[in-house]
């Protein structure tokens, strides 16, 4: 007597044990019980597990009976001739979807040559090992997996054409290249997943080598003409959004130019591109500080008096205006209304982005790198047939990374660019790279794919040959114009008095405690003081009660809060974040009495 | 003849420098080379001295943190070998630095003296020191209550390993249960109750035989006698230097445990300074680590200078600062300002922590020498 448990719950038992679990596979490969029914036959346990929850993962196999699998030839041109489709095969018992239980007590073969009367399954494709992403690396079956990995996160951030409408959407954070190419050397998912009709990268000549020690520690060397070409031009779109909100009372915000009796009102100029509806036209070539939706708000506290006169100037400025550091074109201007109703307007700044140093770019086998230089034409290394590369990369990022499908790529690409075909890099089921070899060796040029190349400075043949050919490259979302930030002075906070902090805010660059420590290790002691004088204040003292005291300004004396002028004042320097822990303390109930002593 | 230029040198010079320099000179050194060499080492040892106002406590800081951040979660292994496990890495220096009562595994170095320590008998001196109780001497106790009895097969190998005899152990048995008759056969001893208990009493007088002390040092759960140089020791799982230097045979000048306090309490609070040292610098040598031993000397002094252990945390030298402002910078800010402000503490601003938060400059490098003007001139 075999126990049957359904989703874990014991359910029966049965006497055949083997028979029923036939029996139920039978049943489901004919449509008879539902395909996402599995089924296990635990011999341990003595135990039947049928499976029908939610939520299990379940993945495609094919059926193997007898050591043959039971898709024919004759499927896969129908297939092909669309007169069935892989629903048809689900429904057929040709292909079934295993979950973890039932996988437990399946054979699955890899290949279809390892097929022996005891396997059950066959795996559809032996890339899918691995999922969509890691499948769109070339080549990947010569790589170490993780490598593989971070290609198919690097790819996860490329710029590229990620949706035919993006004119019609406004999305936060977007790019879209200029001239996105469809890659030489691709994969079957590139098909499958319709990459060609996204794709998110260039297809650039390449060359191995040094240059100046300018492509260091994974940078790359870029040929300055490549780049003036196009090559790695994307737009850079960001919205700005602002609504008009109901306040209590019946009050709203209005989107307008704002008047000149509006509190915190700017200036003419900032608001010069505001057309009459208080928002900007299109193609306006907006900057730091130009307000692009006007709008002012009720003011925040009604007074007995102001409700009288609402409207006349008590309203508050409450526009949108670009923050420090950017910039852009108006793109795109959308006037609408949100779920309550209210009025909503949506603007959309666009901005040309020209590869720049530290621009960051990576091929697909997460070989990244940041832009090192940019290098006029006239002064890249060229071959012996006159071909410059777009991209100069650092030999010394292979040795140990050990990612070969990037190099094997290199030689891919250049035999797909001579033949004018695709090269096919599915992972375990690519293009042999012999073969590739021995292609690129009939086009006339060697077969290890490294070229005689000349200095263009000197003009000198280099002693080594290089590695040139082509590969897929493609441009990464991170860019420098969104992350360089400096500050030497600018806006602090206001309870601490202490510089803000981040970029958005302009803020400064934090010395920590333990960048404390080395000042203090290093003896530099004034250097110290110096660093941390960002909130230094100069307070009165009164030396009799040990409080701050206060400057009188109509006695023109400096008085204790407790004995008046009845005692010793001094100015005391500090930092201001002291003198709010010792008003913090006093709300403590805690005394913090300052004693003064001579500074010298 | 030269002993009085070196005696001159006593004081101003450490004395291993002395010796180093007697040792290193040849004997027919000349009085003037002598001379010409000792002020020269002289100079050079001043060059190598802190100057007032270095900030050797956070540069020892430093020297310990920064390196400490690489500490791997490896350790070496010796396949083959029984090894047992002792706590290393970063989690060790913390329970060190700490100064932690309870460690996570306490262990002793057995060192023997002069004829025992060549590995003849090693084995049977190492199972003299394991803590055994009854249960491992006996293959099994057996209840029987028809009678009332309990019986215990006596493995008679393993009571080999101590020199005993059944009827040792039997004695043995009956000094701690006095209530209860014991009888000793060739093989078994027979324990009956004096007069008529009931069985459940039996049955957890029969759990207290098994648990019953025999033979070895109390907490002394595992032992291994490794060869350590030319010697042998004996490491142990579980410390009792205190019964261990009782033992004839162990060699009480290098024997040592792990358990700072332990050595602090028997040894004295300047073998706990030196187990301090020691037990870091293993710790750091093992993690391939090169920390320069000076700044660790200064961490174990500070732990140890009020004569008892401190560990380097809120309760334990922080608590020592003179400092209203640096306590509270440090944990518990609170619990620091209120405790201080009841009895009316001054914060002198002393020292670095406090100078920094009211924005002063530091009492340390170019903030400590002071303008002072002689008046009388």
């Amino acid at each position: 007597m075999t126990e049957v448990y359904i989703d874990h719950k014991y359910a029966g038992t049965v006497k055949n044990a083997e028979d029923f679990v036939e029996k139920i596979l039978t049943e489901r490969r004919i449509g008879k019980i539902s395909i996402h029914v599995n089924v296990l036959y635990e011999r341990d346990m003595d135990a039947i597990l049928i499976e029908t929850s939610t939520g299990r993962v379940v993945r495609p196999l094919l059926v193997v009976k007898e050591g043959k699998i039971l898709l024919t030839q004759r499927h896969v041109d129908q297939l092909h001739s669309k007169e069935l489709s892989w629903t048809d095969l689900v429904k057929q018992g040709i292909i079934e979807y295993l979950d973890s239980t039932e996988e437990e007590g399946a054979l699955v073969a890899f290949d279809e040559a390892d097929l022996t009367k005891q396997h059950t399954h066959l795996e559809i494709a032996p890339m899918s090992i691995v999922g969509l992403t890691t499948s769109l690396v070339p080549f990947g079956q010569h790589n170490h997996g993780v490598r593989n990995a971070q290609g198919a996160k690097n790819q996860k951030q490329a710029v590229g054409f990620y949706a035919a409408n993006f004119y019609n959407r406004n999305d936060m954070d977007l790019s879209i290249l200029y001239y996105p190419q469809i890659p030489i050397v691709h994969t079957i998912m590139h098909e499958l997943s319709d990459y060609n009709k996204h794709p998110s990268g260039q297809n650039v000549t390449i060359a191995v080598l040094s240059y100046e020690g300018y492509n260091m520690e994974d940078a790359l060397v870029i040929n300055k003409g490549s780049v003036q070409r196009g090559f790695g031009r994307s737009a850079y779109f960001r919205p700005v959004i602002s609504e008009e909100l109901r306040y209590s009372g019946g009050l709203t915000d209005n989107i307008t130019v704002p008047d000149k009796e509006t509190k915190g009102y700017r200036s003419e100029h900032e608001y010069r591109f505001l057309e009459d509806d208080g928002i900007v036209y299109p193609e306006a070539s907006v900057a730091e500080g130009d307000v692009v939706i006007g709008k002012t708000s009720p003011p925040r506290f009604l007074s007995a008096m102001d409700e009288y006169n609402l409207e006349t100037n008590s309203r508050r400025e409450s526009s949108v205006s670009l923050k420090h550091g950017e910039e852009g074109i108006i793109d795109f201007v959308l006037l609408t209304e949100n779920e309550e109703g209210n009025k909503l307007v949506q603007v959309r700044i666009r901005e040309s982005r020209i590869p720049e140093i530290g621009d960051k770019f990576t091929s697909r086998h997460g070989q990244k790198g940041v832009i090192g230089l940019l290098v006029p034409e006239a002064d890249i290394p060229f071959t012996a047939s006159g071909i410059r590369p777009d991209i100069i990369f650092g030999p010394h990022g292979l040795p140990s990374r050990m990612t070969v499908s990037h190099l094997i790529e290199i030689i891919g690409g250049k035999v797909g660019a001579l033949s004018g075909r695709f090269i096919d890099s599915t992972l375990f089921e690519s293009e042999k790279e012999e073969d590739l070899r021995k292609e690129l060796g009939s086009h006339g040029f060697s077969e290890s794919g490294q070229e005689t190349m000349f200095n263009a400075v000197s003009g000198e043949q280099y002693i080594a040959r290089v590695m040139v050919g082509n590969m897929y490259y493609m441009r990464l979302k991170h860019m420098v114009a969104n992350k360089l930030h400096s500050r030497a002075r600018g806006p602090i906070q206001l309870l601490t008095r202490q510089p803000t902090e981040g970029r958005a805010k302009e803020g400064g660059l934090r010395l920590g405690e333990m960048e404390k420590d080395t000042f203090v290790a290093h003896g530099a002691s004034l250097l110290l003081k110096e660093r941390f004088d960002s909130d230094r204040t100069v307070v009165p003292v009164c030396e009799r009660s040990g409080l701050l005291g206060y400057y009188d300004a109509r006695k023109r004396k400096l008085m204790s809060p407790v004995y008046g002028e009845d005692s010793e004042v001094s100015y005391v320097e500090m930092s201001y974040a002291f003198k709010l822990m010792l008003d913090e303390l006093k709300s403590l109930g805690i005394y913090p009495r300052i004693e003064l002593e001579g500074k010298y | 003849m030269s002993a009085d230029i070196f005696m001159t040198y006593e004081g101003k010079l450490p004395t291993s420098i002395i010796e180093e320099v007697k040792q290193l000179l040849p004997a027919s050194a000349s009085q003037k080379r002598i001379e010409n060499v000792l002020s020269a080492v002289y100079e050079e040892y001043l060059d190598t001295l802190e100057e007032a106002g270095d900030a050797v406590g956070i540069v020892a800081a430093e020297s310990i943190g920064e390196p400490s951040t690489q500490m791997v979660l490896r350790t070496f292994h010796f396949a083959g070998v029984s090894e047992m496990q002792v706590t290393s890495g970063l989690p060790r220096i913390i329970e060190v630095f700490d100064a932690r009562k309870t460690i996570q595994t306490p262990t002793m170095e057995i060192y023997l003296r002069e004829p025992y320590n060549a590995g003849k008998d090693l084995k049977s001196i190492a199972q003299r020191i394991l803590e055994t109780t009854v249960d491992d001497y006996v293959s099994s106790i057996s209840l029987d209550i028809s009678v009332p009895q309990i019986v215990l097969a006596v493995d008679k190998q393993a009571l080999a390993h101590i020199d005993w005899t059944v009827d040792m152990l039997a004695k043995h048995i009956n000094k701690k249960f006095k209530k209860f008759k014991v009888a000793a056969s060739d093989k078994e001893i027979t324990i009956k109750p004096g007069k008529e208990k009931n069985i459940d009493d039996l049955v957890k007088t029969r759990e207290r035989i098994k648990k019953t002390f025999v033979n070895g040092i109390k907490n002394v759960s595992q032992v291994l006698p490794v060869k350590r140089g030319d010697e042998f020791i004996i490491m142990t799982a579980g410390t009792n230097l205190k019964d261990v230097f009782e033992l004839e045979y162990v060699d009480t000048t290098r024997t040592i445990s792990n358990d700072l306090y332990e050595v602090e309490s028997l040894l004295g609070i300047e073998a706990a300074r030196q187990l301090i040292i020691d037990e870091t610098v293993k710790v750091l040598r093992t993690q391939g680590l090169n920390i320069d031993v000076r700044h660790i000397m200064l961490v174990a002094d500070t732990m140890t200078m009020t004569g008892e252990l401190q560990g380097i945390n809120r309760t334990g030298i922080v608590r020592e600062k003179a400092s209203v402002l640096a306590r509270a910078s440090f944990e518990t800010p609170f619990k620091h300002l209120v405790n201080a402000s009841l009895v009316g503490e001054t914060d002198e601003l002393n020292s670095v922590v406090e100078n920094v938060m009211v924005n002063q400059p530091i009492p340390l490098g170019t903030g400590l020498p002071r303008l002072v003007v002689r008046r009388d001139v």
